[in-house]
């Protein structure tokens, strides 16, 4: 047995190369940016306390609330596309993957409709603006030049790309289902659809809350897509700009707007507080189901 | 191979014996049209990658016959662009970065597995909590880390915010590894006299699925990143390929075969290592976001 001082100092001293990374790297920088925009940093005198001032500007400025506001709506427009278009894709997918049906060629199927995922944004981006290119493409209309169509063209494209990963936490999730369970089912006399529908999908319903909100986390930190296809100030009229671009444009400056680190900041941590104020309903809410449950 | 392995295999078999009903017909003709939809666009750049600018624009459809069939874009992209330097770079961050998350991770979980006293479970909550953790948004703060430590465009500073941006998900990971380890094994090995770090180093192999998991996890949003390379290492030398393909897009926006040579290669390296690691990443990608 080992003594509880020895446990301690063991402890530490296994844990602390990984914790001092990462609380340095990534626990740190996300602190320091919450604090550094109550700051003016950038002034002649120093780092003087500014409370909301950056909030103020990020939130009445004519141009920079404006823009922000659009950010905002185009990011949850982003996020609900991937989700009510990604989500029942995914399930169709694994549902069929897992349906008995495939013998040795399930793992085939699922590795090949798995590769999107794995590709860079530039390949996407390039591949389907190449694909629905107006002048010899697919469609012989802009979608990616017109505002109306601009936003959602890049959200199915970002689709296009990660359907993989719903799909694959459904599938491990039908893998997971207890064989017992489905034959007691088809010896009741239930075919595929009713097995499928009535014992596997409560089974796996925990899943969607999960795949909700890692999209929700993944969209909100959504930018790669979007600067690959249209650059930092994306177009047409801001029409497909969302809050990473955003956000990026503010701390790192572009045609017509300055960069300024302490407004970045302020934008940073709204973005955050979007992300956490989601993130703390949702495990609000399972470890509520998760009591009733036990009661 | 196990004996639920082999079951499998068994059982499969049999279904590949069994006659072609309708149903099992609809559900391989749905699966394949959308392996069509997802590997169609990645073929298209392929087979264009290998033709004349003419060929392509004439045919963007058609397979290289003799006539069309050009390794010119090839050329082009080795000649103008910067390829070698730019593979060079991703390797390198790519391969320190799951080296530094694979060690450090399964340092720290076997710690938080091995010694239950009260912290081991609440640091267990941070790592976590990391998961969730957007990382880009402390980029101003690591912007000036990086210009005060002197890493400001160098690769270490790719190396160093990816490894942070791994540990979370990989140590939640090797935790649910680790807690699968029989404790009569450590237990005998530290009857012998074992120090930790030897005990560590005898339970290593029990964990080794979990390592080469954790191994794909971390390869692919590392290499495919772009955010930290167009902010922490942007110069011509330190640029990763998929920035360099980015820049290489916006630079040859004409030339068609070079372009889609250099899309070809910044994605096939990617794509082949899935293929082969896709069984760790898949069951690393279920295990480790099901918390």
């Amino acid at each position: 047995m080992i003594s509880p001082a020895a446990a301690y100092r063991n402890l530490l001293l296994f844990v602390l190369p990984a914790l001092a990374v990462y609380l340095v790297f990534a626990v740190l920088p996300l602190a320091t940016s919450i604090v550094m925009s109550f700051f003016q940093t950038s002034g002649a005198s120093g780092d003087t306390f500014v409370g909301l001032a950056n909030y103020e500007r990020l939130f009445t400025h004519p141009t920079i609330s404006a823009r922000f506001w659009n950010a905002l709506l185009n990011n949850m427009q982003y996020f609900a596309i991937h989700l009510i278009v990604e989500v029942p894709m995914g399930l169709l997918l694994a549902a069929l993957l897992t349906s008995g049906k495939l013998a040795r060629s399930e793992g085939i199927y699922r590795t090949l409709l798995f590769i999107p995922a794995t590709l860079s944004v530039v390949i996407v981006g390039f591949v389907w603006r190449l694909i629905i290119n107006p002048l010899w493409g697919l469609v012989g209309f802009p979608l990616l030049g017109t505002e109306s169509t601009a936003l959602t063209t890049i959200s199915l494209m970002s689709v296009w790309q990660y359907f993989g990963i719903p799909m694959v936490f459904l599938y491990s999730a039908l893998l997971a289902v207890p064989n017992e369970l489905v034959e007691a089912a088809n010896i009741d006399g239930a075919g595929g659809w009713t097995t499928f529908w009535k014992i596997k999908f409560p089974l796996i319903a925990p899943q969607f809350g999960l795949i909700a909100i890692l999209t929700y986390i993944w969209t909100f930190n959504g930018f790669d897509l979007v600067f690959a296809l249209n650059g930092s100030a994306p177009g047409p009229n801001y029409s497909t700009d969302i809050l990473g671009t955003y956000f990026y444009r503010t701390f790192f400056g572009s045609s017509g707007q300055l960069a300024d680190l302490d407004l970045g900041a302020a934008v940073a941590t709204i973005i955050f507080l979007t992300v956490l104020l989601v993130t703390s309903v949702y495990f609000w809410l399972i470890q509520r189901r998760l009591k009733s449950y036990s009661v | 191979m196990s004996a639920p392995d082999l079951t499998m295999r068994v059982a499969r078999r049999r279904q590949d014996r069994e006659p072609w009903t309708l149903e099992r017909i609809i559900v391989h003709a749905l699966l394949i049209l959308f392996v069509l939809l997802a590997i169609g666009p990645v073929l298209i750049v392929i087979i264009n990658s290998l033709k004349t600018t003419p060929a392509i624009f004439g045919g963007p459809f058609d397979l290289p016959t003799a006539k069309t069939f050009s390794l010119e874009g090839y050329k082009r992209v080795f000649t103008r662009g910067n390829f070698i330097v730019n593979y060079r770079n991703s390797l390198i961050v790519t391969v320190t970065t799951i080296v530094l998350t694979v060690v450090l991770s399964t340092l720290a979980a076997f710690a938080l597995v091995e010694y239950r006293v009260r912290v081991a479970s609440l640091l267990a909550g941070l790592f976590v909590l990391g998961i969730m953790l957007p990382i880009r948004l402390g980029t101003i703060p690591l912007i000036q880390m990086m210009l005060a430590w002197k890493l400001m465009d160098t690769l270490a500073a790719l190396i160093l915010v990816y490894t942070a941006m791994s540990i979370p998900i990989a140590v939640t990971l090797m935790v649910t590894y680790f807690r699968t380890v029989p404790t009569d094994i450590k237990e005998a090995a530290r009857m012998d006299g074992a120090s930790e770090l030897r005990t560590f180093w005898i339970v290593l192999p029990l964990v080794r699925p979990g390592l080469a998991a954790v191994a794909a996890l971390t390869m692919l949003p590392v290499w495919n990143d772009l955010w930290f390379p167009l902010i922490l290492a942007p110069s011509r030398q330190n640029q990763t390929v998929t920035l360099g393909v980015q820049q290489f897009v916006g630079q040859f926006m004409n030339d068609y075969p070079a372009l889609l040579a250099a899309l070809t290669l910044g994605a096939v390296p990617l794509v082949l290592l899935f293929t082969l690691f896709s069984r760790q990443f898949i069951s690393g990608l279920s295990k480790g976001y099901s918390k």
